[in-house]
């Protein structure tokens, strides 16, 4: 699906600004665009080594599994099949830890940590390991209907723009994303139950 | 906002604080642990240059050509019987793809149209409810060799439009 989606992208734009003349801004953005992402990708080395390095001491020293000892019920709910003492549970609760606290750059490490233990029990399984388990669909769209608690960021980008209650965010966003986080819930345990894993090998 | 602002800048010196001193507390080799996980730190960031590269690279050519516009105009019908103000469209849609992209969108509504306007508040709340849909599944899956997505795409898809409704409409009662 990513290798269709990503060729599309491309060739549908580049269909689009030969008809509405957009040619020159394209062929500017292509160059652009792959100069930006090692601008980020060098950002990224400095702050995602520093915090996978910080949390590889939180897993030597024991801090993950302790705190993993206390959400396991929750995670037990989310990712059923998955045993009390796999890798995986450790990984997805430190990343759902980096995120509700929204440290940003320490919820990729530790979600492609979880990724990868979470492939690694596919492979227990003895199942396909290209295809997209119940377990690594049911984290990431967790991920995506974001768990942050205060969302420091946009308060901070409302008082930067002038807002007189830049706070008052914090209630209706707690709102909508306690919404979203259910709805994604919901979605993932009504589609966990009625879709078994198919694809061949 | 003053307690904010002390937690905001509190809370990356405290997590790490706590980390070291439970090593510490421990007796593990903090240094030598930061330095291995650092090391693999480098190596996350080296195999998921590509991806976000790639990445970069679609997204920049899908806004430049218009075709994101294109998308818009086709949706805003659909959007306006939903009840969601017109400018917020393009911002959910930018969001799909790119946090700096929608970030740069959300200050361009915000100069248009003030922060504490209906359509400034929706926006805030918005952003803040949904993650980058695309770049996350590109970077998490193509870390493991993914090539079946399933459902994955499709869900996030509902759940963005659906994030789209509720923000509008918590944004309709508060405003």
């Amino acid at each position: 699906m990513l290798n269709y989606l990503w060729a599309l992208m491309i060739t549908i734009s580049i269909i689009v600004a030969a008809f509405t003349g957009n040619m020159e801004t394209v062929c500017n953005s292509i160059l652009e665009s792959a100069k930006d992402a090692i601008d980020l990708l060098i950002l990224m080395l400095g702050v995602i080594s520093m915090w996978n390095g910080f949390l590889s001491v939180a897993e030597g020293s024991g801090l993950t599994s302790k705190l993993a000892g206390k959400m396991q019920p929750l995670i037990h709910f989310l990712f059923p099949r998955l045993p009390k003492d796999h890798p995986a549970v450790s990984h997805i609760c430190t990343n759902f830890i980096a995120n509700l606290l929204g440290l940003g750059w320490a919820c990729t490490p530790t979600g492609l940590a979880a990724m990868k233990s979470l492939q690694q029990f596919d492979l227990e399984q003895g199942k396909n390991s290209t295809c997209a388990s119940n377990e690594m669909c049911t984290f990431l769209i967790l991920n995506i209907s974001s768990l942050q608690i205060i969302p420091i960021n946009m308060i901070a980008y409302r008082s930067q723009y002038g807002s007189a209650k830049p706070m008052a965010i914090i209630g209706p966003s707690l709102v909508a994303t306690t919404l979203t986080t259910l709805l994604a819930i919901i979605i993932c345990k009504i589609i966990c139950r009625k879709k078994e894993k198919t694809c061949k090998y | 906002m003053q307690i904010l602002n002390y937690l905001s800048i509190f809370l990356i010196p405290f997590v790490i604080f706590y980390i070291l001193l439970y090593a510490l507390l421990h007796k593990k080799p903090a240094f030598e642990l930061f330095t291995s996980g650092g090391k693999k730190g480098i190596e996350i960031v080296i195999d998921i240059a590509p991806t976000i590269v790639g990445f970069f690279v679609a997204v920049g050519v899908l806004r430049s050509s218009g075709t994101l516009d294109l998308i818009c105009r086709m949706l805003q019908p659909f959007a306006e019987a939903c009840h969601v103000p017109a400018p917020i469209l393009p911002l959910s849609l930018l969001k799909l793809f790119s946090a700096s992209g929608s970030n740069g969108l959300l200050f361009d509504i915000f100069k248009t149209y003030g922060t504490d306007s209906y359509i400034g508040f929706t926006a805030s709340i918005l952003l803040g409810c949904t993650e980058t849909l695309f770049y996350t599944v590109a970077i998490y899956y193509m870390s493991v060799n993914i090539k079946k997505t399933r459902w994955t795409i499709p869900a996030g898809i509902g759940i963005a439009f659906f994030s789209l409704l509720v923000s509008s409409f918590i944004a309709g009662i508060c405003a």
